[in-house]
């Protein structure tokens, strides 16, 4: 893990003040260092597997097909979130945040889940979505703006999607919170102990939140395993404008622990949150797992990176890629062969077509829509302006059929 | 005269404010290297440097209180929120610290803050970035609440809110940000005061009373109830806090009917506030009730449906014959 200078230069084990210094000179940002020293990985960007005397007993009950797996996992998504872009550009969404280079991270972290265990996701993460088994279809729905959330978040464990930075942190804190109150953890039933992913980026460790949530879920021990995806960069802003210290080193002051793991490294990111979770289930409190990975893509489909940063690092970037090196592996290792890949390629195929069929064949909402479920009660102004808008509507539809 | 946007009126005001005081700094996320979301801030990182152009980090109730602490010491803070949905963080410093400390203080205190808001819908955006929730501020005694709808008032409405010593909150009308307009680029000062409201077009039939956005559709009712044979008055309000009660009275006074149009829900906003002034001020010259246009009692929706929640040309138009039908 070499420290070469650029973005997020991270300091040398051993000085607990070492800061994250700003790059000297803007122009020259390489692609950053690769995480701290002390960060976790297991598979290099080459696909080499290197044995880890901690987190390597959290792989040892996985199988060739659950390898396999991780792999279709990735490749899948990735196609989604590809496909998805596309239909942004064609004017099918109007808007897309894309996970591109973030893969391992979540379907790492997203597999290490158990069934009860809960997660709250920020905005993008459509790998864990998939992991929990959402319907891509829904995230595109939310992102073309027929709704806000069309899955059911309890037949999934999966929250809603939340676009307010940070919020749904303190929310998973208060789920974690309620799985204590039940006397869901520490009970030794794999069935029954749960716990709380909280998803967040490398933007929000900064909002209020985030760090209440920590303090929150600390002082009652609370069954939470905060996954923050260091992706480098919050729109335009580099992580040096967000935090002094590597955001792993911030847990410590909390009163938890803190693990940086190569968010590009799917066996590392599983390792280490299943370690995690296995922990905030059995009742040892909270945890926090900065996934260290890079936002390949632009922000949103708004957003244009070549603004603020520079080709050469997306460049050295390419080069950290989550699937090339797992794919490496699973063929060295003998663990998947050509017809094992050709058939996740054109199942990526099918899906990408489905999802394009499917989103161009969305209705829309009917505009009365919008007055449902603004109360689970009844609410009279509500019904007042509904009234309006109906007779508005039949008023307008009158005029139009006159003048027809 | 200049043609420009409204987007590049605001940040001619900005730039004209940083040259003329050293003490203005511009706080926001986003707002540096590449010049805000919406561009409202380029290039002024370059010229001015990092200290007075600040990349702050991801947190709106920091950037609120630190602009806050800032003003205490001399300076004169700026600060963008990225999208109106995204000052509820900063919610607490704004109506706890900005608003109340010249009151506590017993005016040994100024806060000469200005806190930008790129509000309202109508962009396709997914939730949070279409909100109108000025009436959150207008309601709090201690801010100003302002709002633009053209490239000429933008330029000059942030110069004058820079300098004005109480907080404001200048609200910019987002899906009209690129929206051109002449602006005289060499005149010394404005042509109105930032707490006046504008006649626009005059009318003898309805007065608008609008503001932000929803004053180009104001506009264009306007020029199409002409072809209808009604004489529509329009009039900006341009700030909601303090309100120009004067200006919408004499309108009142020569048409009888008013009408007030905004993108944020009708219950309990600004336009039950003007509603019931100008009722009060001129019950005997109303031919009609006060009526409103504005969204509905529901949070913002989809997108897909946005359209059918924000007051159109249309709306505006059914606005006015309910006036003139009674
Ligand atoms: C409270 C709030 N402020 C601002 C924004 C606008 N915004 C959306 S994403 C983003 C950056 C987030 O960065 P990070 O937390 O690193 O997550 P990433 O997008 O990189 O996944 C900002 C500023 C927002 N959504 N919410
Ligand atoms: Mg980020």
């Amino acid at each position: 893990m070499s420290s070469d200078s650029g973005v997020a230069v991270t300091p040398e084990v051993g000085d607990p003040f070492a800061r994250v210094v700003p790059p000297p000179d803007p122009d020259r940002r390489p692609g950053g260092s690769y995480g701290s020293p002390e960060m976790i990985q297991i598979l290099t960007p080459e696909g080499e597997f290197i044995e880890h005397p901690q987190y390597g007993r959290f792989l040892e009950d996985l199988t060739d097909d659950d390898l396999r797996g991780f792999y279709r996992d990735q490749v899948l998504i990735r196609r989604l979130d590809t496909e998805a872009t596309a239909l942004q550009r064609q004017g099918q969404l109007g808007l897309w945040a894309s996970m591109l280079g973030q893969e391992a991270a979540q379907v790492g972290c997203g597999r290490a889940m158990r069934p009860q265990d809960y997660a709250f996701p920020g905005y993008r993460e459509h790998g864990v979505a998939w992991c929990r088994g959402v319907d891509p279809l829904e995230l595109v729905a939310l992102f073309r703006g027929t709704n806000k959330g069309g899955w059911d978040p309890a037949e999934h464990n999966f929250h809603l999607f939340t676009i307010v930075i940070g919020n749904q942190v303190l929310l998973a804190t208060g789920y974690a919170m309620g799985i204590l109150l039940d006397g869901d953890v520490g009970t030794d039933d794999p069935e029954r102990d749960t716990a709380v992913m909280a998803f967040f980026g490398d933007g929000a460790t900064a909002q209020g939140d985030v760090n209440e949530s920590f303090v929150f879920a600390a002082v009652h021990n609370a069954p939470i395993v905060f996954f923050c995806q260091n992706n480098q960069w919050a729109i335009s802003e580099p992580n040096w404008r967000q935090t002094a210290i590597p955001l792993y080193k911030r847990a410590s002051g909390f009163g938890f622990p803190g693990v940086q793991v190569d968010g590009n490294d799917v066996l590392a990111t599983y390792a280490v949150t299943r370690a995690m979770l296995e922990r905030a289930r059995s009742g040892e409190g909270p945890a926090f797992i900065e996934a260290f990975t890079y936002r390949m893509g632009a922000h949103t489909t708004s957003d244009d990176p070549t603004k603020y940063r520079v080709s050469a690092e997306v460049e050295v970037w390419k080069h950290r890629d989550p699937i090339a090196r797992l794919k490496v592996y699973l063929s060295r290792s003998g663990k998947a062969d050509s017809a094992f890949f050709a058939d996740v390629e054109a199942e990526a195929d099918a899906l990408a077509e489905k999802l394009r069929r499917e989103t161009h064949a969305m209705p829309d909402p009917t505009p009365e829509s919008m007055f449902d479920h603004a109360y689970s009660e009844p609410h009279a102004q509500v019904d007042r302006d509904r009234a309006e808008f109906r007779a508005y509507q039949e008023a307008f539809a009158d005029v139009e059929g006159e003048q027809a | 005269m200049t043609k420009l946007t409204i987007a590049k009126a605001i940040n001619a005001g900005l730039r004209r404010a940083m040259e003329r005081d050293p003490k203005v700094v511009l706080c926001g996320e986003d707002i540096g290297t590449l010049g805000g979301v919406f561009r409202v801030t380029e290039h002024l990182q370059k010229d001015f440097g990092e200290d007075r152009v600040r990349d702050t980090p991801l947190a709106e109730s920091g950037i609120m209180g630190t602009a806050i602490g800032l003003a205490l010491r001399g300076y004169r803070p700026v600060v963008e929120i990225q999208f109106d949905g995204f000052v509820y963080p900063a919610f607490d410093q704004i109506v706890s610290q900005l608003a109340k400390l010249h009151h506590r203080s017993q005016g040994r205190v100024k806060l000469p803050v200005v806190v930008r808001i790129p509000m309202g819908g109508g962009i396709g955006a997914v939730e949070h970035h279409s909100e109108s929730n000025e009436a959150y501020f207008a309601h709090t005694a201690g801010l100003k609440v302002v709002f633009c709808s053209n490239p000429e008032d933008a330029y000059w409405m942030v110069q004058q809110a820079i300098e004005s010593d109480d907080p404001v909150i200048l609200y910019e009308p987002k899906r009209r940000y690129h929206e051109k307009g002449e602006v005289d680029l060499d005149a010394q000062s404005a042509p109105r005061d930032l707490f006046g409201a504008h006649v626009l077009r005059e009318g003898t039939d309805v007065t608008l009373a609008c503001y932000g956005p929803m004053v180009k559709t104001c506009l264009d009712a306007a020029t199409a109830a002409e072809d209808e044979g009604h004489s529509l008055e329009v009039i900006d309000l341009r700030s909601i806090s303090p309100l120009d009660i004067d200006t919408l009275t004499a309108s009142v006074a020569k048409t009888g009917r008013m009408v007030v149009v905004h993108e944020a829900a009708t219950f309990l906003g600004v336009g039950a506030e003007v509603a019931a002034q100008v009722t009060e001020r001129c019950f005997y010259q109303l031919e009609a009730p006060v009526l409103r246009v504005g969204g509905y009692n529901v949070p913002y929706p989809a997108s897909k449906v946005e359209e059918d929640y924000l007051p159109d040309l249309d709306r505006v138009l059914a606005g006015v014959d309910r006036s003139l039908a009674y």
